[in-house]
Protein backbone atom coordinates (compact mmCIF):
# COMPACT_ATOMS: atom_id res chain seq x y z
CA UNK A 1 0.00 0.00 0.00
CA UNK A 2 1.22 3.38 -0.55
CA UNK A 3 2.31 5.73 1.96
CA UNK A 4 0.53 8.86 2.34
CA UNK A 5 2.20 12.07 4.43
CA UNK A 6 0.27 11.33 7.06
CA UNK A 7 1.47 7.84 7.73
CA UNK A 8 5.46 9.33 7.42
CA UNK A 9 3.84 12.50 9.97
CA UNK A 10 2.45 9.86 12.51
CA UNK A 11 5.60 7.52 12.29
CA UNK A 12 8.47 10.27 12.91
CA UNK A 13 6.08 11.65 16.11
CA UNK A 14 5.29 8.37 17.77
CA UNK A 15 8.69 7.10 16.84
CA UNK A 16 10.58 10.30 18.42
CA UNK A 17 8.18 10.67 21.23
CA UNK A 18 8.59 6.93 22.52
CA UNK A 19 12.44 7.32 22.31
CA UNK A 20 12.06 10.09 24.11
CA UNK A 21 10.42 8.53 27.15
CA UNK A 22 13.09 5.52 26.87
CA UNK A 23 15.28 8.05 27.68
CA UNK A 24 13.69 9.39 30.02
CA UNK A 25 12.76 6.01 31.94
CA UNK A 26 16.30 4.89 31.94
CA UNK A 27 18.20 7.49 32.63
CA UNK A 28 17.17 8.38 36.24
CA UNK A 29 18.49 4.47 37.03
CA UNK A 30 21.85 5.06 34.33
CA UNK A 31 22.43 8.50 36.24
CA UNK A 32 22.27 6.62 39.86
CA UNK A 33 24.13 3.95 38.81
CA UNK A 34 27.39 5.84 37.55
CA UNK A 35 26.75 8.10 40.61
CA UNK A 36 26.96 5.00 42.81
CA UNK A 37 30.38 4.02 41.07
CA UNK A 38 31.67 7.90 40.87
CA UNK A 39 33.98 9.66 44.26
CA UNK A 40 31.21 11.24 46.56
CA UNK A 41 33.74 14.40 46.85
CA UNK A 42 33.60 14.69 43.11
CA UNK A 43 29.98 13.95 42.37
CA UNK A 44 29.46 17.08 44.54
CA UNK A 45 31.42 19.36 42.26
CA UNK A 46 28.24 18.75 39.87
CA UNK A 47 28.40 17.21 36.31
CA UNK A 48 28.57 13.74 36.37
CA UNK A 49 25.72 12.33 34.03
CA UNK A 50 26.72 9.52 31.74
CA UNK A 51 30.03 8.42 33.11
CA UNK A 52 31.80 7.86 36.34
CA UNK A 53 34.50 10.58 36.17
CA UNK A 54 36.54 9.50 39.02
CA UNK A 55 35.77 5.61 39.26
CA UNK A 56 35.60 3.54 42.58
CA UNK A 57 33.99 0.94 44.48
CA UNK A 58 34.38 3.03 47.94
CA UNK A 59 30.68 3.63 48.32
CA UNK A 60 29.64 0.08 47.64
CA UNK A 61 32.35 -1.13 50.37
CA UNK A 62 30.69 0.95 52.50
CA UNK A 63 27.38 -0.02 52.04
CA UNK A 64 28.43 -3.50 52.39
CA UNK A 65 30.83 -2.97 55.43
CA UNK A 66 27.51 -0.69 57.01
CA UNK A 67 26.39 -3.07 59.80
CA UNK A 68 23.09 -1.27 59.93
CA UNK A 69 22.55 -1.42 56.28
CA UNK A 70 23.64 -5.18 55.83
CA UNK A 71 20.59 -5.86 58.78
CA UNK A 72 18.69 -4.00 56.92
CA UNK A 73 19.34 -5.83 53.90
CA UNK A 74 18.42 -9.25 55.59
CA UNK A 75 15.08 -7.68 57.37
CA UNK A 76 14.07 -6.99 54.01
CA UNK A 77 14.80 -10.42 52.46
CA UNK A 78 13.14 -11.95 55.62
CA UNK A 79 9.94 -10.04 55.02
CA UNK A 80 9.72 -10.49 51.89
CA UNK A 81 10.40 -14.16 51.63
CA UNK A 82 8.36 -14.80 54.65
CA UNK A 83 5.56 -11.80 53.54
CA UNK A 84 5.08 -13.81 50.16
CA UNK A 85 5.14 -17.31 51.10
CA UNK A 86 2.46 -16.69 53.85
CA UNK A 87 0.20 -14.17 51.99
CA UNK A 88 -0.11 -16.47 48.94
CA UNK A 89 -0.82 -19.03 50.88
CA UNK A 90 -3.27 -17.79 52.82
CA UNK A 91 -4.97 -15.94 50.27
CA UNK A 92 -4.56 -19.05 47.64
CA UNK A 93 -6.92 -21.27 50.05
CA UNK A 94 -9.22 -18.60 50.86
CA UNK A 95 -9.91 -17.89 46.98
CA UNK A 96 -10.52 -21.62 46.84
CA UNK A 97 -12.75 -21.91 49.19
CA UNK A 98 -15.02 -18.71 47.50
CA UNK A 99 -14.80 -20.32 44.69
CA UNK A 100 -16.43 -23.35 45.38
CA UNK A 101 -19.98 -23.56 44.74
CA UNK A 102 -21.87 -25.09 47.79
CA UNK A 103 -19.93 -22.89 50.46
CA UNK A 104 -22.39 -21.24 52.51
CA UNK A 105 -22.95 -17.69 52.67
CA UNK A 106 -20.53 -16.95 49.96
CA UNK A 107 -22.67 -13.50 48.85
CA UNK A 108 -22.24 -12.34 51.92
CA UNK A 109 -18.17 -13.12 52.26
CA UNK A 110 -17.75 -11.30 49.11
CA UNK A 111 -19.96 -8.23 50.46
CA UNK A 112 -17.92 -8.08 53.58
CA UNK A 113 -14.60 -8.45 51.28
CA UNK A 114 -15.19 -5.94 48.17
CA UNK A 115 -16.55 -3.20 51.32
CA UNK A 116 -12.81 -3.41 52.23
CA UNK A 117 -11.77 -2.13 49.01
CA UNK A 118 -13.57 1.07 48.90
CA UNK A 119 -13.77 1.96 52.44
CA UNK A 120 -11.11 1.42 54.96
CA UNK A 121 -10.88 2.71 58.76
CA UNK A 122 -7.90 4.61 57.78
CA UNK A 123 -4.59 5.66 59.11
CA UNK A 124 -5.00 6.46 62.91
CA UNK A 125 -7.71 3.63 63.72
CA UNK A 126 -5.11 0.98 62.02
CA UNK A 127 -2.44 2.16 64.00
CA UNK A 128 -4.49 2.35 66.97
CA UNK A 129 -5.28 -1.14 66.34
CA UNK A 130 -1.87 -2.42 66.12
CA UNK A 131 -0.71 -0.59 69.26
CA UNK A 132 -3.67 -2.19 71.24
CA UNK A 133 -3.07 -5.70 69.71
CA UNK A 134 0.54 -5.49 71.04
CA UNK A 135 1.95 -6.08 67.67
CA UNK A 136 3.93 -2.74 67.26
CA UNK A 137 7.89 -3.04 67.14
CA UNK A 138 7.64 -7.01 66.02
CA UNK A 139 8.63 -8.23 62.74
CA UNK A 140 4.95 -9.79 62.39
CA UNK A 141 3.56 -6.15 61.88
CA UNK A 142 4.96 -6.16 58.49
CA UNK A 143 3.35 -9.47 57.84
CA UNK A 144 0.19 -9.99 58.98
CA UNK A 145 -2.13 -6.92 58.39
CA UNK A 146 -1.67 -8.09 54.95
CA UNK A 147 -1.67 -11.68 54.68
CA UNK A 148 -4.96 -11.31 52.91
CA UNK A 149 -4.86 -9.58 50.05
CA UNK A 150 -8.88 -9.01 48.35
CA UNK A 151 -7.64 -7.96 45.30
CA UNK A 152 -5.14 -11.09 44.85
CA UNK A 153 -8.12 -13.10 46.26
CA UNK A 154 -10.49 -12.23 43.41
CA UNK A 155 -8.02 -12.86 40.83
CA UNK A 156 -7.18 -16.18 42.32
CA UNK A 157 -10.88 -17.14 42.59
CA UNK A 158 -11.23 -15.99 39.30
CA UNK A 159 -8.53 -18.70 37.73
CA UNK A 160 -9.75 -21.04 39.76
CA UNK A 161 -13.54 -20.80 38.72
CA UNK A 162 -11.79 -21.40 35.39
CA UNK A 163 -10.68 -25.12 35.79
CA UNK A 164 -12.49 -27.48 34.77
CA UNK A 165 -14.73 -29.03 36.50
CA UNK A 166 -13.89 -33.17 36.63
CA UNK A 167 -10.67 -32.05 38.09
CA UNK A 168 -11.95 -31.33 41.42
CA UNK A 169 -14.59 -34.13 40.88
CA UNK A 170 -12.25 -37.10 40.09
CA UNK A 171 -10.12 -36.34 43.00
CA UNK A 172 -13.07 -36.40 45.35
CA UNK A 173 -13.64 -39.72 43.97
CA UNK A 174 -10.02 -40.55 44.35
CA UNK A 175 -10.97 -39.57 48.19
CA UNK A 176 -9.41 -36.12 48.80
CA UNK A 177 -10.74 -34.06 51.06
CA UNK A 178 -10.58 -30.52 50.77
CA UNK A 179 -7.32 -29.94 51.51
CA UNK A 180 -5.95 -32.28 49.69
CA UNK A 181 -7.81 -31.74 46.75
CA UNK A 182 -5.93 -27.70 47.26
CA UNK A 183 -2.49 -28.81 47.70
CA UNK A 184 -2.25 -31.49 45.26
CA UNK A 185 -4.46 -30.97 42.63
CA UNK A 186 -5.41 -27.40 41.95
CA UNK A 187 -1.89 -25.33 43.64
CA UNK A 188 0.09 -27.77 41.43
CA UNK A 189 -1.79 -26.47 38.03
CA UNK A 190 -1.83 -22.56 38.92
CA UNK A 191 1.62 -22.02 38.23
CA UNK A 192 1.01 -18.76 36.10
CA UNK A 193 -1.27 -17.21 38.52
CA UNK A 194 0.84 -18.34 41.59
CA UNK A 195 4.04 -16.90 39.66
CA UNK A 196 2.64 -13.56 39.00
CA UNK A 197 0.76 -12.48 42.31
CA UNK A 198 3.80 -13.99 44.10
CA UNK A 199 6.11 -11.19 42.22
CA UNK A 200 3.72 -8.52 42.94
CA UNK A 201 3.24 -9.39 46.55
CA UNK A 202 7.16 -10.04 46.82
CA UNK A 203 8.00 -6.63 45.14
CA UNK A 204 5.15 -4.95 47.30
CA UNK A 205 7.09 -6.04 50.37
CA UNK A 206 10.86 -5.38 49.15
CA UNK A 207 9.13 -1.64 48.52
CA UNK A 208 6.80 -1.02 51.23
CA UNK A 209 8.93 1.18 53.76
CA UNK A 210 5.38 2.95 55.63
CA UNK A 211 4.37 0.27 58.03
CA UNK A 212 7.54 -0.36 59.29
CA UNK A 213 8.80 3.40 59.51
CA UNK A 214 5.60 4.21 61.35
CA UNK A 215 5.18 0.85 63.39
CA UNK A 216 9.16 0.21 63.92
CA UNK A 217 11.38 1.49 66.11
CA UNK A 218 13.60 -1.09 67.11
CA UNK A 219 16.92 -0.49 64.58
CA UNK A 220 17.42 -4.05 64.18
CA UNK A 221 13.87 -4.59 62.28
CA UNK A 222 13.83 -1.83 60.05
CA UNK A 223 14.22 -2.54 56.17
CA UNK A 224 16.27 -1.16 53.92
CA UNK A 225 13.70 1.19 52.16
CA UNK A 226 13.31 2.97 56.09
CA UNK A 227 17.35 3.23 56.10
CA UNK A 228 17.72 4.54 52.34
CA UNK A 229 14.66 7.19 53.11
CA UNK A 230 16.23 8.16 56.56
CA UNK A 231 19.70 9.04 54.69
CA UNK A 232 17.66 10.69 51.40
CA UNK A 233 15.79 12.57 54.11
CA UNK A 234 19.25 13.99 55.55
CA UNK A 235 19.91 14.79 51.87
CA UNK A 236 16.27 16.46 51.47
CA UNK A 237 17.13 18.80 54.84
CA UNK A 238 20.26 19.62 53.44
CA UNK A 239 19.11 20.73 49.66
CA UNK A 240 16.49 22.70 51.32
CA UNK A 241 18.60 25.27 53.00
CA UNK A 242 17.78 27.41 50.20
CA UNK A 243 20.69 29.85 50.55
CA UNK A 244 24.93 28.56 50.60
CA UNK A 245 24.68 28.27 54.12
CA UNK A 246 27.98 28.16 56.39
CA UNK A 247 27.51 24.82 57.30
CA UNK A 248 27.10 23.85 53.31
CA UNK A 249 30.08 25.47 52.44
CA UNK A 250 32.01 23.86 55.04
CA UNK A 251 30.16 20.37 53.84
CA UNK A 252 31.60 20.86 50.64
CA UNK A 253 35.20 21.87 51.37
CA UNK A 254 35.79 18.46 53.82
CA UNK A 255 33.68 16.56 51.36
CA UNK A 256 34.49 12.84 51.91
CA UNK A 257 34.80 10.42 49.27
CA UNK A 258 31.83 8.79 50.48
CA UNK A 259 28.87 11.27 50.73
CA UNK A 260 25.06 11.00 51.88
CA UNK A 261 24.39 11.31 48.29
CA UNK A 262 27.03 8.80 46.66
CA UNK A 263 25.94 6.04 49.62
CA UNK A 264 22.14 6.60 48.74
CA UNK A 265 22.95 5.97 45.24
CA UNK A 266 24.75 2.89 46.36
CA UNK A 267 22.20 1.39 48.64
CA UNK A 268 19.89 2.16 45.65
CA UNK A 269 21.47 0.24 43.50
CA UNK A 270 21.18 -3.00 45.59
CA UNK A 271 17.54 -2.05 46.58
CA UNK A 272 16.71 -1.93 42.91
CA UNK A 273 19.26 -4.27 41.10
CA UNK A 274 17.39 -7.89 42.16
CA UNK A 275 13.82 -6.29 41.35
CA UNK A 276 15.48 -5.41 37.60
CA UNK A 277 17.17 -8.73 37.34
CA UNK A 278 13.81 -10.66 38.23
CA UNK A 279 11.30 -8.95 36.01
CA UNK A 280 12.06 -9.39 32.33
CA UNK A 281 11.38 -13.18 32.80
CA UNK A 282 8.33 -13.13 34.63
CA UNK A 283 7.16 -10.43 32.33
CA UNK A 284 4.85 -12.45 29.90
CA UNK A 285 3.22 -13.75 33.23
CA UNK A 286 2.41 -10.08 34.60
CA UNK A 287 0.82 -8.39 31.98
CA UNK A 288 -1.70 -11.77 31.83
CA UNK A 289 -1.74 -11.54 35.36
CA UNK A 290 -2.96 -7.71 35.05
CA UNK A 291 -5.35 -8.59 32.52
CA UNK A 292 -7.24 -11.21 34.65
CA UNK A 293 -6.66 -8.44 37.35
CA UNK A 294 -8.66 -5.72 35.74
CA UNK A 295 -11.72 -8.34 34.26
CA UNK A 296 -14.62 -7.21 36.85
CA UNK A 297 -17.27 -10.12 38.37
CA UNK B 1 -10.54 -22.41 54.48
CA UNK B 2 -12.81 -19.33 54.18
CA UNK B 3 -13.06 -18.44 57.92
CA UNK B 4 -9.62 -17.55 59.17
CA UNK B 5 -9.27 -15.32 56.05
CA UNK B 6 -12.85 -13.51 57.22
CA UNK B 7 -11.40 -13.64 60.59
CA UNK B 8 -8.45 -11.62 59.66
CA UNK B 9 -10.41 -9.34 57.20
CA UNK B 10 -12.47 -8.91 59.98
CA UNK B 11 -9.58 -7.38 62.32
CA UNK B 12 -7.92 -5.57 60.31
CA UNK B 13 -10.43 -4.11 58.43
CA UNK B 14 -13.22 -4.09 60.30
CA UNK B 15 -12.12 -3.11 63.51
CA UNK B 16 -10.56 0.24 62.15
CA UNK B 17 -13.59 0.75 60.80
CA UNK B 18 -15.17 0.92 64.36
CA UNK B 19 -12.45 2.71 65.63
CA UNK B 20 -13.09 5.20 63.60
CA UNK B 21 -15.92 6.20 66.08
CA UNK B 22 -12.96 7.73 68.30
CA UNK B 23 -13.20 10.33 65.74
CA UNK B 24 -16.29 11.23 68.15
CA UNK B 25 -14.40 10.67 71.28
CA UNK B 26 -11.80 12.46 73.38
CA UNK B 27 -9.23 9.41 73.05
CA UNK B 28 -6.65 9.17 75.54
CA UNK B 29 -4.54 6.03 75.01
CA UNK B 30 -4.60 5.32 78.87
CA UNK B 31 -8.25 5.02 78.61
CA UNK B 32 -8.41 3.56 75.61
CA UNK B 33 -11.46 3.11 73.37
CA UNK B 34 -14.22 2.04 76.35
CA UNK B 35 -13.00 4.55 78.46
CA UNK B 36 -12.28 7.98 76.53
CA UNK B 37 -15.78 10.21 76.60
CA UNK B 38 -17.96 11.21 73.94
CA UNK B 39 -18.01 14.37 72.55
CA UNK B 40 -19.90 14.72 69.31
CA UNK B 41 -18.78 16.38 66.23
CA UNK B 42 -16.43 18.77 68.37
CA UNK B 43 -13.26 17.74 66.55
CA UNK B 44 -15.02 18.10 63.09
CA UNK B 45 -15.95 21.43 63.96
CA UNK B 46 -11.88 22.06 65.12
CA UNK B 47 -10.94 20.88 61.77
CA UNK B 48 -13.32 22.67 59.59
CA UNK B 49 -12.32 26.15 61.80
CA UNK B 50 -8.66 25.55 61.74
CA UNK B 51 -6.96 27.74 59.78
CA UNK B 52 -4.70 25.65 57.26
CA UNK B 53 -8.30 23.96 56.73
CA UNK B 54 -8.84 25.72 53.62
CA UNK B 55 -5.63 25.32 52.38
CA UNK B 56 -5.18 21.12 52.96
CA UNK B 57 -8.83 21.21 50.88
CA UNK B 58 -7.34 23.29 48.06
CA UNK B 59 -4.11 21.36 47.81
CA UNK B 60 -5.61 17.75 48.04
CA UNK B 61 -8.30 18.76 45.52
CA UNK B 62 -5.99 20.60 42.80
CA UNK B 63 -3.25 18.33 43.10
CA UNK B 64 -6.44 15.03 42.52
CA UNK B 65 -7.25 16.92 39.73
CA UNK B 66 -4.10 17.27 38.35
CA UNK B 67 -3.66 13.79 38.37
CA UNK B 68 -7.44 13.02 36.62
CA UNK B 69 -6.83 15.43 34.42
CA UNK B 70 -2.95 14.60 33.46
CA UNK B 71 -1.79 11.62 34.61
CA UNK B 72 -4.81 9.51 34.26
CA UNK B 73 -5.16 10.03 29.85
CA UNK B 74 -0.85 9.70 30.11
CA UNK B 75 -1.14 5.56 29.87
CA UNK B 76 -3.81 5.44 27.08
CA UNK B 77 -1.83 8.29 24.96
CA UNK B 78 0.74 5.73 25.28
CA UNK B 79 -1.03 3.00 24.93
CA UNK B 80 -2.43 4.46 21.45
CA UNK B 81 1.37 5.92 20.41
CA UNK B 82 2.33 1.91 20.72
CA UNK B 83 -0.30 0.85 18.96
CA UNK B 84 1.01 2.93 15.91
CA UNK B 85 4.22 1.33 16.23
CA UNK B 86 4.63 -1.67 13.54
CA UNK B 87 8.16 -2.79 14.16
CA UNK B 88 8.06 -5.15 16.90
CA UNK B 89 11.38 -5.03 18.62
CA UNK B 90 10.91 -1.58 19.51
CA UNK B 91 7.59 -1.89 20.35
CA UNK B 92 8.78 -4.65 22.87
CA UNK B 93 12.14 -2.43 23.78
CA UNK B 94 9.55 0.85 24.69
CA UNK B 95 7.38 -1.49 26.38
CA UNK B 96 9.85 -3.25 28.75
CA UNK B 97 11.54 0.13 29.60
CA UNK B 98 8.46 1.78 30.57
CA UNK B 99 7.28 -0.99 32.77
CA UNK B 100 10.33 -0.81 34.83
CA UNK B 101 9.69 2.17 37.21
CA UNK B 102 6.29 0.64 38.29
CA UNK B 103 8.62 -2.10 40.55
CA UNK B 104 10.52 0.47 42.89
CA UNK B 105 9.45 2.18 45.36
CA UNK B 106 8.57 5.61 45.87
CA UNK B 107 11.54 5.70 48.28
CA UNK B 108 14.04 4.95 45.27
CA UNK B 109 11.56 7.76 42.90
CA UNK B 110 12.47 10.29 45.52
CA UNK B 111 15.82 9.62 45.45
CA UNK B 112 16.23 9.47 41.79
CA UNK B 113 14.12 13.10 41.83
CA UNK B 114 15.99 14.49 44.86
CA UNK B 115 19.30 13.51 43.09
CA UNK B 116 18.52 15.00 39.34
CA UNK B 117 16.91 17.87 40.94
CA UNK B 118 19.67 18.83 43.30
CA UNK B 119 21.38 22.19 42.51
CA UNK B 120 25.10 21.69 42.95
CA UNK B 121 25.32 18.73 40.68
CA UNK B 122 21.62 17.69 39.10
CA UNK B 123 21.18 16.63 35.47
CA UNK B 124 18.01 18.95 35.49
CA UNK B 125 20.45 21.72 35.68
CA UNK B 126 23.20 20.69 34.00
CA UNK B 127 20.75 20.22 30.90
CA UNK B 128 19.08 23.18 31.27
CA UNK B 129 22.15 25.16 31.85
CA UNK B 130 23.70 24.07 28.47
CA UNK B 131 20.48 24.19 26.32
CA UNK B 132 20.74 28.15 27.88
CA UNK B 133 17.38 27.95 28.66
CA UNK B 134 18.30 29.11 32.48
CA UNK B 135 21.19 30.77 33.60
CA UNK B 136 21.71 29.91 37.40
CA UNK B 137 20.86 26.26 38.94
CA UNK B 138 17.23 26.34 39.86
CA UNK B 139 16.04 25.04 43.65
CA UNK B 140 13.40 23.04 42.20
CA UNK B 141 12.39 21.44 45.83
CA UNK B 142 12.38 24.49 47.43
CA UNK B 143 10.15 26.34 45.11
CA UNK B 144 6.40 26.14 45.88
CA UNK B 145 5.36 26.85 42.39
CA UNK B 146 7.03 23.76 40.87
CA UNK B 147 6.09 21.40 43.48
CA UNK B 148 2.49 20.07 41.55
CA UNK B 149 4.66 19.90 38.66
CA UNK B 150 7.07 17.29 40.24
CA UNK B 151 4.83 15.56 41.92
CA UNK B 152 2.69 14.85 39.05
CA UNK B 153 6.09 14.27 36.33
CA UNK B 154 7.48 11.70 38.61
CA UNK B 155 3.82 10.34 39.07
CA UNK B 156 3.70 9.43 35.28
CA UNK B 157 6.97 8.76 35.06
CA UNK B 158 6.60 5.54 37.05
CA UNK B 159 2.98 4.37 36.43
CA UNK B 160 2.52 5.28 32.80
CA UNK B 161 3.90 1.92 31.35
CA UNK B 162 2.29 -0.46 33.89
CA UNK B 163 -1.32 1.06 33.28
CA UNK B 164 -0.94 0.98 29.51
CA UNK B 165 -0.73 -2.45 29.42
CA UNK B 166 -4.40 -2.75 30.32
CA UNK B 167 -5.62 -0.42 27.11
CA UNK B 168 -2.99 -1.88 25.09
CA UNK B 169 -5.26 -5.31 25.67
CA UNK B 170 -8.15 -3.51 25.10
CA UNK B 171 -6.70 -2.11 21.51
CA UNK B 172 -5.58 -5.61 20.63
CA UNK B 173 -8.90 -6.64 21.13
CA UNK B 174 -10.84 -4.54 18.43
CA UNK B 175 -12.24 -6.50 15.28
CA UNK B 176 -10.02 -5.99 12.85
CA UNK B 177 -12.36 -6.03 9.73
CA UNK B 178 -13.75 -2.16 11.57
CA UNK B 179 -10.03 -0.56 10.53
CA UNK B 180 -10.43 -3.11 7.15
CA UNK B 181 -13.45 -1.47 6.58
CA UNK B 182 -12.53 2.11 7.22
CA UNK B 183 -9.36 1.91 4.90
CA UNK B 184 -11.75 0.53 2.32
CA UNK B 185 -13.55 3.72 2.96
CA UNK B 186 -11.10 5.88 2.67
CA UNK B 187 -9.68 6.69 6.03
CA UNK B 188 -6.54 7.21 7.45
CA UNK B 189 -4.59 6.49 10.23
CA UNK B 190 -5.96 9.09 12.15
CA UNK B 191 -9.35 9.10 10.90
CA UNK B 192 -9.31 5.37 12.02
CA UNK B 193 -7.76 6.09 15.77
CA UNK B 194 -10.49 8.76 16.35
CA UNK B 195 -13.48 6.93 15.07
CA UNK B 196 -12.79 3.64 15.88
CA UNK B 197 -10.26 2.75 18.20
CA UNK B 198 -10.95 5.28 21.22
CA UNK B 199 -14.23 4.42 21.05
CA UNK B 200 -13.43 0.60 21.15
CA UNK B 201 -11.59 1.33 24.26
CA UNK B 202 -13.80 4.00 25.95
CA UNK B 203 -15.58 1.54 28.43
CA UNK B 204 -12.29 0.49 29.55
CA UNK B 205 -11.28 3.52 30.15
CA UNK B 206 -14.63 4.47 32.08
CA UNK B 207 -14.33 1.85 34.17
CA UNK B 208 -10.43 2.85 35.29
CA UNK B 209 -11.87 6.47 35.68
CA UNK B 210 -14.58 5.44 38.04
CA UNK B 211 -12.22 3.53 40.13
CA UNK B 212 -10.13 6.57 40.19
CA UNK B 213 -12.88 8.88 41.26
CA UNK B 214 -13.11 6.64 43.84
CA UNK B 215 -9.65 7.36 44.80
CA UNK B 216 -9.48 11.12 43.90
CA UNK B 217 -8.55 12.09 47.50
CA UNK B 218 -5.93 9.99 47.94
CA UNK B 219 -3.82 12.64 46.06
CA UNK B 220 -0.23 10.68 46.41
CA UNK B 221 0.38 10.36 50.14
CA UNK B 222 3.48 8.57 49.65
CA UNK B 223 5.39 10.62 47.06
CA UNK B 224 4.09 13.73 48.93
CA UNK B 225 5.39 12.59 52.25
CA UNK B 226 8.70 11.51 50.70
CA UNK B 227 9.23 15.02 49.16
CA UNK B 228 8.28 16.70 51.37
CA UNK B 229 10.88 15.43 53.59
CA UNK B 230 8.05 13.54 56.06
CA UNK B 231 6.18 16.56 55.75
CA UNK B 232 8.81 18.91 57.93
CA UNK B 233 9.39 21.32 54.96
CA UNK B 234 7.77 24.11 55.95
CA UNK B 235 8.16 26.21 52.35
CA UNK B 236 6.47 23.53 50.67
CA UNK B 237 3.34 23.12 52.91
CA UNK B 238 1.21 25.55 51.42
CA UNK B 239 1.07 23.76 48.40
CA UNK B 240 1.71 20.37 49.29
CA UNK B 241 -0.45 19.70 52.63
CA UNK B 242 -3.17 17.46 51.85
CA UNK B 243 -5.56 15.91 53.78
CA UNK B 244 -3.41 12.96 54.01
CA UNK B 245 -0.14 14.50 55.36
CA UNK B 246 -2.25 16.30 57.55
CA UNK B 247 -3.83 13.47 59.20
CA UNK B 248 0.26 11.36 59.33
CA UNK B 249 1.48 15.12 60.98
CA UNK B 250 -0.89 15.63 63.35
CA UNK B 251 -2.13 11.53 64.37
CA UNK B 252 1.06 10.05 64.19
CA UNK B 253 3.61 12.82 64.99
CA UNK B 254 1.17 14.33 67.49
CA UNK B 255 -0.61 12.05 68.82
CA UNK B 256 -4.17 14.01 68.44
CA UNK B 257 -5.76 10.80 67.54
CA UNK B 258 -9.40 11.85 67.49
CA UNK B 259 -8.62 15.22 65.45
CA UNK B 260 -6.68 13.38 63.24
CA UNK B 261 -9.10 10.37 62.81
CA UNK B 262 -11.95 12.93 62.40
CA UNK B 263 -9.89 14.48 59.17
CA UNK B 264 -9.49 11.04 57.84
CA UNK B 265 -12.98 10.39 58.21
CA UNK B 266 -13.99 13.42 56.39
CA UNK B 267 -11.96 12.36 53.55
CA UNK B 268 -13.31 8.40 53.56
CA UNK B 269 -16.93 9.83 53.31
CA UNK B 270 -16.23 12.49 50.47
CA UNK B 271 -14.50 9.82 48.25
CA UNK B 272 -17.23 7.10 48.40
CA UNK B 273 -19.37 9.84 47.94
CA UNK B 274 -17.83 10.95 44.86
CA UNK B 275 -17.29 7.27 43.94
CA UNK B 276 -21.22 6.40 43.87
CA UNK B 277 -22.01 9.59 42.01
CA UNK B 278 -19.15 8.64 39.05
CA UNK B 279 -20.33 5.56 39.06
CA UNK B 280 -24.28 7.11 38.90
CA UNK B 281 -23.16 9.01 35.78
CA UNK B 282 -21.31 6.64 34.51
CA UNK B 283 -24.25 4.31 34.35
CA UNK B 284 -26.67 7.27 32.90
CA UNK B 285 -24.60 8.28 29.84
CA UNK B 286 -23.79 4.72 28.68
CA UNK B 287 -23.52 1.02 30.11
CA UNK B 288 -20.98 0.43 31.69
CA UNK B 289 -20.60 1.11 35.42
CA UNK B 290 -18.94 -0.79 38.39
CA UNK B 291 -21.91 -2.50 39.65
Amino acid sequence: MKRSLEDNIIDIVVYTILLLLAVVTLYPFWNSLVISFNAGNDTATGGVTLWPREFTLQNYKYVFKDARLINALWVTVARTVTGTVLSILFTSMFAYGMSRRGLVGKKFYMILCVITMYFSGGLIPSYLLIKDIHLMDTFWVMIIPGLISVWNMIIFRTFFLGLPDGLEESARIDGCNHMNTFFRIVLPVSGPVIATLSLFTAVGHWNAWFDASIYISNQKLLPLQVILNQTIQSILSFEASTTISATKQEFLQNAQSVTHKSIVMATTMVATIPIVMVYPFVQKYFVKGVLVGSLKE
Amino acid sequence: MVIPAIIMIIIFSYIPMWGILTAFQDYSPAKGFFGSGWVGFKHFKMFFNAPEFWQIMRNTIVISLLKLFIAFPAPIILALMLNEVKNAFFKRFVQTVSYLPHFISWVIVSGFVISLLSVDSGSVNILLQKLGIIDEPVHWLSIPDYFWGILISSGIWKEIGFGAIVYLAAITGVDPHMYEAASIDGAGRMRKLISITIPSIAPVIIIFLILQVGQILNAGFEEILLLTNQGQNVVLRPVAETIDTYVYRVGIENYRFSYATAAGLFKGVISVGMLVIANWIARKLGNSSLW
